[in-house]
């Protein structure tokens, strides 16, 4: 009988592995950009790499380590991007420094995304079945559209909110628009880098590693495994589904904010927030394995790198694209691919083989 | 008083009286066994006691509180621990780990002490190891602490869910069918670490077995279930005499 030792050690000695590999990336891209061998359409998806690594690794979270299908991780990016954006936008001429300007932004997002995180979840995660799923998913659509119809604008008055249409805030003289309906907001400074995507991702990362290796990391866990059992010694079920859920939201809030300093304009389209978005984003989590952080981590990386690299293939693009979903699929799943990926593994190769004592 | 007192307890699933006015009273520190064919309706029983079920009525008292129709954490909160006729495991954690959990509510910090790895987080993570490993020593699982749940073999996997439930530091133990599987010497083995939890932790235990040799060798009570109904109670010798008993036992 093959047995799998000590997770602890192997959490522990993996999550080096994982700080190290983002480390080096980034050391990597760093070097690579300042001798100027990267091509500027490599350089602008530095940023947006940040951005999904942080969704991927957030949504293992609750798919990988709560267990529960959450299909609307984009809706909370979604409410991360617009918050933040609309605080840095309203505070551009107050508050000048912007690295203080885009943390303080960066924190606003993760709270809005998290409230919306309690909200649903209060009521959704007390429920036994897949009702997350349907309830994450209309969240994203409704959020995308709700951004879509709102105005917000300032003047020396404060601020006005409406839903029809911009001239219906009446503004004053010298006033601003700052949320114009289906234009989105304009103007958002590009206060994202991508030294500041990677420390977010090392801050995430560590929120997360550390958590799972808590004790309320292991009544997560714990629930995902036997809802019963963990109930049956007195783990509350509601508390930690909520917290692992909240975390996650909030954290995508974390990458929407990201996102949206990366753009002079931030509209709500099908495409960055529909639940298309969700539903790659669920593509990384699932092909870099569930519950497998350092796997979403490189499936993230891998899956946004590739089209662009096969860019020049035009036609055969996405067919390559696709061929490469399955390929990884079967890799990730296929007990033969698992069983050839064991007996090669480097780790294999560099490590005598131990035989578990059998009991 | 008995520790655990309970008074015309019934349920029904649609048309199937399941359970139907039972009654037990285990005292503080018996070593009680509840049997009977199986789909009499002892699980189901368990699973009153444990909230899992809500009682369609009758009442539960355990160690003079009323915890009839109580939440599942609660029950336990108020002192009753349990194994699984069919193994409950948290698989993907470690051995270690499933004890840790049940020492949740005894060895707290917060999650944010967690997360930042604050000097509680290291000084409750050592005590919870240390008592977590004194446990699995009791099962003589020490050796497989850190092996997945689900990669022990079977009997080891029934014993890691007793760690588990005392580890919650409980009044009362349930266990359901907990020699279920294992082979003659196993289930000596099992009859000694019973016994042993019994005295050493001062616990009460109710459990429900269909190895007769293992209900005769430890139980000094037992009722005995048929069809949903208490058939026979009394002390162990007595009961498994009863003509009805055994008539119930050879007719299923
Ligand atoms: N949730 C349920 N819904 C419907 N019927 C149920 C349910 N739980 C138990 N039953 C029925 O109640 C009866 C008693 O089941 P129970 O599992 O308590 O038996 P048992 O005495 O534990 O048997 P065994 O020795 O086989 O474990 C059975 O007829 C079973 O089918
Ligand atoms: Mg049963």
């Amino acid at each position: 009988m093959k047995i799998k030792t000590d997770k602890i050690k192997k959490i522990s000695k993996s999550s080096f592995t994982i700080y190290g590999m983002v480390i080096m990336a980034y050391v990597i891209m760093q070097i690579l950009v300042s001798t100027g061998s990267l091509s500027s359409l490599m350089e602008g998806l530095l940023v947006p790499l940040c951005i999904y690594v942080i969704l991927a690794v957030s949504l293992n979270l609750t798919v990988g380590i709560l267990g529960e299908l959450s299909l609307g991780h984009a809706g909370f990016m979604c409410v991360g991007a617009f918050t933040g954006a609309f605080f840095s936008v309203a505070t551009v001429d107050l508050i000048t420094i912007p690295l203080l300007r885009f943390g303080i932004a960066i924190i606003l997002g993760a709270l809005a995304a998290a409230v919306f995180g309690i909200i649903l979840g209060i009521p959704v995660l007390r429920l036994r079945g897949d009702y997350l799923a349907i309830v994450t998913l209309a969240f994203g659509e409704i959020i995308k559209n709700f951004v879509n119809v709102i105005y917000i604008g300032t003047d020396k008055n404060g601020f006005h909110f409406s839903m029809k249409d911009a001239v219906a805030l009446k503004l004053e003289e010298g006033g601003k628009v700052i949320i114009n309906g289906a234009q989105g907001i304009t103007g958002t400074p590009n206060d994202s880098t991508f030294t500041i995507g990677i420390i977010l991702i090392i801050i995430i990362l560590f929120v997360i590693l550390n958590l799972v290796n808590s004790r309320a990391g292991r009544a997560i866990m714990a629930i995902r495994d036997n809802r019963i059992a963990a109930e049956s010694i007195g783990i509350n079920i509601t508390k930690y589904k909520l917290m692992a859920f909240t975390i996650s939201a909030s954290m995508a809030g974390v990458a929407g904010v990201l996102y949206a300093h990366n753009l002079s304009t931030l509209t709500a389209l099908p495409k960055n927030f529909g639940y298309n978005m969700s539903i790659m984003i669920l593509v990384f989590v699932v092909l870099g394995g569930i519950g497998n952080v350092g796997g979403s981590i490189i499936a993230a990386v891998l899956l946004t790198l590739l089209p662009e690299l096969l860019r020049g293939l035009n036609d055969y693009r996405m067919l390559i694209y696709a061929i490469v979903l399955i390929v990884m699929m079967i890799f990730n799943s296929s007990p033969k691919a698992i069983e050839l990926r064991e007996k090669y593994s480097l780790k294999r190769l560099f490590t005598k083989k131990t035989k578990g004592e059998d009991a | 008083m008995a520790l655990l007192d309970v008074k015309n307890l019934g349920i029904s699933f649609g048309g199937l009286r399941a359970v139907d006015s039972f009654h037990i009273e285990v005292e503080k520190g018996q070593l009680y066994g509840l049997i009977g064919p199986n789909g009499a309706g002892k699980t189901t029983v368990f699973n009153m006691l444990t909230g899992v079920y809500q009682p369609g009525d009758g009442k539960i008292t355990l160690d003079g509180n009323d915890i009839t129709g109580k939440r599942t954490i609660d029950i336990n909160r108020a002192g009753i621990a349990r194994t699984f006729q069919n193994i409950r495991l948290f698989k993907e954690l470690t051995v270690m780990d499933n004890v840790k959990v049940g020492l949740h509510e005894h060895y707290k910090y917060s999650t944010i002490a967690g997360i930042l790895r604050l000097p509680s987080y290291y000084k409750k993570e050592k005590e919870m190891n240390e008592k977590a490993l004194e446990l699995l020593k009791v099962f003589d699982l020490d050796k497989e602490k850190d092996f997945l749940a689900s990669n022990l073999p079977y009997g080891k996997q029934r014993k890691l869910e007793i760690a588990r439930a005392l580890a919650t530091n409980p009044k009362l133990l349930l266990l359901d069918e907990p020699a279920a599987g294992m082979n003659p010497n196993e289930t000596k083995e099992l009859m000694d670490t019973i016994r042993f939890v019994r005295d050493e932790f001062d616990m009460t235990i109710l459990l429900i077995e269909h190895d007769m040799k293992l209900v005769a060798g430890i139980c000094e009570k037992l009722t005995v279930l048929n069809f949903g109904q208490v058939l026979a109670e009394g002390n162990t010798a007595e009961v498994l005499k009863n003509p009805q008993v055994i008539t119930a036992y050879l007719g299923e």
